[in-house]
């Protein structure tokens, strides 16, 4: 009942647009930043490591390394503020937190490309 | 002097404000509260009003109770509230106050009963240094000392000591609304409150809307 309550709540205010992610997806996120009154729209592209929390509270962690630095952003997925997530690949991994891409290097976190059987890869699937 | 609602406390989780910020928010089932007496200074000596909150069956209260109520046709409510009033403001009864009494950005006192933690030593309770957990101590997590030997011969009163926490009466303050739900009957408040998922709450204007 209450739970129920919560989540008729926060209902409306979920992200409608938001793809199916999974660990391991390479993804585009544009997002929004508001600068002395005006907006722009700046992408960041990086590899999901981590998901944690379920509806409004969902929080995705992407990673990046950019110039020889690692750099990882928490986005909640369901923030206005994002304009898009967009997948671009999904990786192929064993792991529900990919933590240990963090101790690799540059080269070595590339993530070998997930494809169902008969080389259909997941959006196509679905799509039949 | 205002008028609050009572309500029920139904858990906590997030929204976004128009400008995209993410709020931590209580989510609060307050009201319908239907006023069920009026007192003013010809009947009472002061002036006030008490509303009524939670209906249930008539046969889960007892005759005074019931008669109570029954005597104005109203309903059978589990929980009676008083709100000092000036005469003015005064309601009649069987009048309904629902959630819209507030409004988003109004700031609201909330008030409930924190839940019970039971038994607490001291180290829990105040904070109190622990003794080492090896090497032959026995003073593990015993409050030390508590006052002079002989010459005092007592205990000072005050003294901090293991004892009952919680459940108790906790206000808390100038919180902010940032949503009101009509239709649900539904207060999302900024910030945590006390007592348990299903606590009984009284939602008042904020005594002193500060900085």
């Amino acid at each position: 009942m209450s739970q129920q309550l919560i989540r008729e709540v926060t209902q409306e205010q979920l992200n409608k647009n938001l793809p199916e992610l999974q660990i391991g997806d390479s993804v585009k996120v544009s997002v929004k930043i508001v600068e002395g009154g005006k907006e722009r729209v700046q992408a960041y592209e990086g590899v999901v490591i981590r998901m944690r929390g379920a509806g409004i509270s969902k929080t995705m962690t992407v990673r990046k390394v950019f110039k020889g630095v690692g750099v990882e952003r928490i986005f909640p997925v369901n923030s206005p503020m994002l304009e898009s997530i967009k997948v671009l690949r999904t990786g192929k991994v064993r792991r529900a937190k990919l933590y240990y891409l963090r101790g690799l290097t540059e080269k070595a976190t590339r993530l070998k490309e997930r494809t169902l059987k008969g080389g259909i890869d997941r959006k196509t699937a679905k799509k039949k | 002097m205002s008028i609050g609602i009572l309500g029920k406390k139904v858990g906590m989780t997030q929204v976004y404000d128009s400008k995209g910020v993410l709020h931590p928010v209580t989510v609060i089932q307050a009201g319908p509260c239907t006023v069920t007496q009026v007192k003013n200074n010809d009947s009472d000596g002061y002036s006030a009003i008490q509303i009524g909150y939670n209906e249930v069956k008539p046969h889960r209260l007892s005759k005074p109770e019931l008669g109570h109520l029954t005597k104005n046709n109203l309903k059978a409510v589990t929980h009676l509230k008083e709100f000092r009033l000036e005469e003015s403001e005064l309601k009649k009864i069987g009048d309904i106050l629902d959630v819209t009494v507030f409004n988003e950005g109004d700031a609201v006192d909330v008030t409930g009963k924190s839940i019970g933690k039971g038994f607490v030593g001291t180290v829990a309770r105040y904070n109190f240094a622990r003794g080492p957990m090896s090497h032959g101590s026995k003073n593990h997590r015993a409050p030390g000392s508590i006052g002079a030997g002989t010459g005092l011969s007592r205990v000072l009163k005050g003294k901090k000591m293991a004892g009952r926490v919680g459940a108790k009466r906790v206000t808390v303050k100038n919180l902010s609304v940032i949503k009101v739900d009509k239709e649900r009957n539904l207060i999302l408040v900024r910030g945590s409150i006390p007592g348990a998922e299903g606590g009984l709450l009284v939602i008042q204007p904020a005594v002193r809307v500060g900085k």
